[in-house]
């Protein structure tokens, strides 16, 4: 896939084109702040974080991501896992202003072993934040259909763990679509899944700020590789109504962004190994980086939500 | 006359001791034959492998007989698992190097996938 693909037009007319998107792509390797201010896109280096206005980067509701931990993994590309994971805590801790709480979009765990569960539990309790919510990933599912996950992680959620909650009036929907899967197929989200996020959305104000995080990416992002879900069409076709939705994956081990109506898109780094961009090698395995380089390929996603402004600021940082 | 009882003793338990100890080498001898003669034959009719690499089950499509045991061999270093479309085998996540088995007793066309990536896709036509 052309890196052009990736971007579409100013459909929603809210300022950001092509270009101005382009600029505020946060490839790996690099951050950048995105601020919508007035309907004009507003793009920062992290370097410079330090010279802005404290009022440019903060706001009502501020969070974190991170994203495919894949505790129990121990090859080449990155031998430390909790090594990275660590210093991801130790990012977050350092962030400017506490976030209210942490999404972990999944693949927690390599093997959904009990041990790499306890591994990254212990790990993530360091993070000096109030609340952790969880969606799980393939690989946290793949031994025992998502029993272990569930034990720990189910308790709020519904089916196979998808669930919803409000923070400071904005509604966050957290979505599976990595149980079940057919063959030759992409992510699903699946039909009970669909009917409860068609429910849940009923009777919001459509000027509701939507989250939705889950951890394949919910458009289509290299189906060669299975990265896109099947159904989530029909479930963007539920958030079509709202002004301002975020869907935030994890999944590819990358930052990625994409704009389509009144939806950005964003997929997040992974705090254990990086993954190929989209067609750059024969399959999606982990990326073989110089030791040296490994950080600057992992990171964090901090997310920054301002009232009154269409979308939300996603600013990734790495890890080095 | 005791010492020529005793040596005659003697000779009969060595002997014994000879022909018991010659049955056990020829059995050893016997035993030891019979797994090249035998096995090999079975061991190639009834055995196959996959391998699964760069996230590819390779074949694609094997062709056995009824009764064989097809092993999947993970030479990725990402883990992948062997799942038949309607779950009628179905393996746990192999890591590298890890293999998971599963015998074909009756003839027909099995397609499966890895659950985790399930755009690898493959089959096995038993005959």
């Amino acid at each position: 896939m052309k890196k052009e693909d990736e971007i579409k037009f100013d459909h929603n007319e809210d300022g950001i084109d092509r270009r101005g998107f382009l600029k505020c792509m946060a490839w790996a390797g690099t951050g950048t702040l995105c601020v919508m201010k007035g309907g004009v896109l507003n793009s920062y280096s992290l370097s410079a974080l330090s010279k802005l206005d404290s009022k440019a980067t903060m706001g009502e509701l501020s969070f974190v991501q991170i994203s495919d931990s894949h505790m129990g993994f121990n090859k080449p590309a990155n031998p430390d896992v909790i090594g990275t994971l660590r210093a991801a805590i130790d990012k977050i801790n350092a962030l400017p202003g506490n976030p209210e709480f942490l999404l972990h979009t999944g693949d927690i765990t390599h093997l959904s072993k009990p041990e790499e569960f306890d591994n990254v539990q212990q790990i993530l309790k360091d993070a000096k934040v109030k609340e952790a919510f969880y969606v799980p990933g393939e690989h946290d599912v793949a031994a025992d259909e998502g029993k272990e996950y569930l034990e720990r992680y189910g308790k709020e959620t519904k089916g196979a763990g998808w669930h919803s909650f409000d923070k400071k009036g904005v509604h966050f929907i957290g979505l599976v679509n990595v149980v079940d899967l057919k063959a030759g197929g992409l992510g699903t989200l699946g039909h009970e899944q669909l009917e409860w996020l068609e429910d849940d959305l009923k009777g919001k104000k459509s000027s509701t700020p939507i989250v939705v995080f889950a951890h394949i990416p919910l458009w289509s992002v290299y189906p060669q590789w299975g990265w896109g879900t099947e159904d989530s069409a029909q479930a963007l076709s539920y958030l079509k109504r709202f002004g301002s939705v975020t869907v935030l994956n994890g999944h590819i081990h990358q930052t990625m962004q994409k704009v389509e109506g009144n939806v950005t898109f964003h997929t997040a780094a992974s705090t254990a190994f990086p993954q190929p961009a989209p067609g750059t090698a024969d399959s999606p395995g982990p990326m073989k980086v110089p030791a040296e380089q490994l950080r600057s390929v992992l990171g964090v996603t901090s997310v920054n939500f301002v009232r009154g402004q269409k979308a939300l600021a996603v600013v990734d940082s790495n890890l080095s | 006359m005791e010492k020529k009882v005793k040596r005659t003793l003697r000779i009969l338990g060595m002997a014994i001791l000879l022909v018991v100890g010659f049955d056990q080498a020829t059995n050893l001898v016997r035993s030891a034959n019979a797994a090249p003669v035998l096995n090999p034959s079975t061991a190639n009719e009834m055995a196959a492998e996959v391998k699964i690499d760069n996230f590819n089950f390779s074949p694609a499509t094997l062709e056995i007989k009824a009764g064989t045991t097809v092993t999947w061999t993970n030479a990725d270093d990402i883990p992948h698992t062997v799942v038949s479309n309607d779950k009628f085998f179905k393996s746990k996540p192999l890591d590298t190097d890890q293999k998971f088995s599963f015998t074909f007793e009756k003839a027909g066309t099995y397609p499966y996938f890895c659950s985790l990536h399930p755009k690898m896709t493959a089959k096995v036509v038993v005959q």
